[in-house]
């Protein structure tokens, strides 16, 4: 990771805490509906991660807190948005919403709201892969309060099993909706669990791009070698309640302060200013820009955009003139 | 056209289409090494090796998921849950994942999965192992579900359910692995829509599907032989969706309806079907529609016990009887 991509990825994350905050002033203004998620303080575990993997090319699937997974695969961030305001230029045209994006494009496979669900779909993206002999891997994003699903523990099973090319990242946020992880979970520390299935693992720091970089590296590499699964525990914290319906008073205000003090975009940036690799006036520049880019192009084309068509609720249930409905004769 | 037995055309259904796409696989408990608890794989391991015929952990909502995971990709898998007691295990990922990735992703993405499983009562298996669940996969929308009354129709709804863009799910019979009937030869697709006439008849309907089928051509033979009431037998093997159209057609010809299910009344089969001829051919009746179907309560062991709570020939004899003040 040279300086360039460090900047890049600075322009990413802060893109990515622009675009959730945006994404919060939208929902209060009640122009995005039902439930929503939002990712910041966790920046730098998708982007370190899928830095050190191909975003576009390896496929990549997680639960509901899924814009910025789909932004780093490829998705074009105005689908997103569209997405959220319910048209038919969303990602997914309007019927998924916040917790069901979804770019088949960029290999993005979805965000999924039963928590845990995605485990085993996860697995299987990697049995087509190793059926195909694909250099591709799949990559499984998911929080903390998923591995107490039993869908964790079969899908492990099954992945190490058949030594299927996943990686599994944890994003330990340290709290499950409103309960802390000590107080659900017998074993905290993630990356042991997994132990069990023989499946190795490692727990890194999340806050500090350059070490989820460098995990990530690790981990992706002996996945793509043909080694079978690898399980990634990244220590993280979301700055937000677990959705907008959540008040957040559960958590001490010492511990917000103690981990916003370790901001992934501040740590990073300071780290730049200080190697003399960006100066405060370019990053304040940077940030004006990403918001000019939020307001101008995305927001805008949100709300332009269409609504879908009533004549089309029924579309997209089934498969339109499958010709195998009608059977006959081969 | 050969005869063979119901296990047997599942089978071929594996074999031809396993043949035909190198990326269909079949997945379940003991399907592999063992050959399949009902038979229907057997063979298809030694065949086609254990990449593509997979003995999978007793962990039915993981490889359903997992399956439901490589579709996504192209591949087709075929998974077999041993019984439908244990598929609900898997509903989360037929229902949240399966059903509904096509909807939710505005289209771009299908979950082309076949699950294939027993239900019904058999020989004192006991509650846990005697459910019948067709009523619970019908009503979920993204769903195709079909249930096989011969070996004919259980290879050829595999064989469409395989190349269909739908996830599909096949009910099967616990009673019906070592019935036998014609097949034909040449490869056959049946269709994943529709209903079956198959027995004709002017005065009466009885609708059945998968087993019941056979108790109602059971009840036809007897009421045309000692009470002079010809039934037309209607195969319903596409329960989701259902034929309103072929409903509505015999309900027309008959203006009587029997709907004969192996469930409990409740939320089922039969009750949908009484729903659909009000919706569709209300004033064609000429006596109101009856179910006939199980007790309601969880399937006991003791034989005697076991053979009341289930419906049989007899029962629907009586109903139609009633109905004609016979």
């Amino acid at each position: 990771m040279d300086a360039a991509d460090k900047k890049r990825l600075l322009r990413e994350m802060l893109f990515a805490r622009r675009f959730e905050e945006r994404c919060y002033e939208a929902y209060v203004e009640r122009k995005i509906g039902g439930f929503l998620h939002l990712y910041p303080g966790q920046e730098a575990c998708v982007h370190g991660v899928m830095e050190a993997a191909r975003p576009g090319h390896d496929y990549v699937i997680t639960g509901y807190r899924d814009h910025i997974h789909a932004i780093k695969c490829g998705t074009d961030p105005r689908k997103v948005m569209a997405e959220l305001y319910a048209k038919e230029t969303g990602c997914s045209k309007g019927r998924g919403g916040s917790m069901h994006i979804f770019d088949v494009e960029h290999h993005f496979m979805g965000g999924y709201a039963l928590v845990g669900g995605p485990f085993p779909l996860a697995a299987g993206i990697a049995k087509a892969l190793q059926m195909q002999k694909s250099d591709q891997i799949a990559i499984c994003f998911l929080g903390d309060a998923a591995n107490n699903q039993g869908t964790f523990h079969e899908a492990l099973n099954m992945a190490k099993l058949w030594n299927l090319p996943v990686l599994y990242v944890c994003e330990n946020n340290l709290y499950g909706i409103g309960t802390r992880i000590d107080r659900s979970t017998a074993v905290v520390d993630q990356y042991k669990r997994v132990s069990g299935y023989n499946i190795p693992s490692a727990q890194e720091d999340g806050q500090d791009i350059e070490k989820v970089f460098e995990a990530a590296r690790k981990a992706v590499d002996h996945v793509r070698s043909g080694n079978g699964p690898y399980f990634l525990e990244l220590m993280t914290y979301r700055y937000r309640g677990h959705s907008m319906s959540d008040s957040n008073a559960y958590r001490p205000k010492a511990e917000e302060r103690m981990w916003s003090a370790r901001d992934p975009i501040i740590m990073l940036r300071d780290r730049l200013i200080e190697a003399g690799e960006i100066g405060k006036d370019e990053y304040k520049a940077m940030d004006t820009a990403v918001l000019d880019e939020i307001e101008q192009g995305i927001i805008r084309f949100a709300e332009s955009s269409p609504e879908p068509r009533v004549e089309e609720l029924e579309k997209y249930a089934l498969a339109e003139d499958d010709v195998w409905v009608r059977g006959g004769i081969g | 056209m050969a005869e063979m037995m119901y296990w047997e055309a599942i089978r071929r259904a594996h074999d031809e289409e396993m043949a035909n796409n190198p990326l269909v696989i079949a997945m379940g408990e003991d399907i592999g090494v063992a050959g399949g608890t009902y038979k229907a794989t057997q063979g298809l391991y030694e065949k086609y090796g254990p990449e593509r015929v997979m003995d999978t952990p007793i962990s039915e909502n993981g490889f359903t998921g997992l399956a439901i995971g490589a579709s996504y990709l192209g591949v087709r898998p075929i998974v077999e849950l041993m019984s439908v007691n244990f598929s609900w295990l898997a509903l989360d990922q037929l229902f949240n994942s399966a059903a509904k990735v096509r909807y939710m992703s505005g289209g771009q993405l299908s979950a082309p999965v076949v699950v294939r499983s027993p239900g019904g009562t058999a020989h004192q298996l006991g509650a846990q192992h005697s459910a019948r669940m067709e009523k619970i996969f019908m009503g979920i929308a993204g769903l195709r579900v079909v249930t096989p009354s011969s070996p004919r129709q259980a290879y050829g709804l595999i064989k469409s359910a395989v190349r269909c863009g739908d996830p599909v799910f096949i009910n099967e019979h616990e009673l019906m692995y070592n019935m036998k009937g014609e097949v034909p030869d040449d490869e056959y697709f049946h269709p994943l829509e529709g209903s079956e006439v198959v027995r004709e008849g002017r005065d009466v309907t009885l609708f059945g599907y998968n087993i019941s089928v056979h108790w109602a051509l059971q009840a036809a033979e007897t009421l045309s032989r000692n009470h002079g009431i010809e039934a037309e037998v209607v195969d319903l093997y596409a329960l989701s969706p259902l034929d309103r159209d072929g409903i509505r057609v015999s309900v027309a010809r008959t203006h009587r309806a029997v709907i004969v299910e192996e469930a409990e009344p409740a939320v089922g089969v039969g009750a949908e079907v009484m729903a659909i001829i009000n919706e569709e051919c209300f004033f064609e009746l000429d006596a109101a529609p009856v179910r006939v179907s199980a007790v309601t309560v969880p399937i006991p062991y003791n034989h005697t016990l076991e053979k009341a709570a289930i419906p049989n020939a007899g029962d629907v004899v009586a109903a139609v009887r009633k109905m004609f003040g016979k």
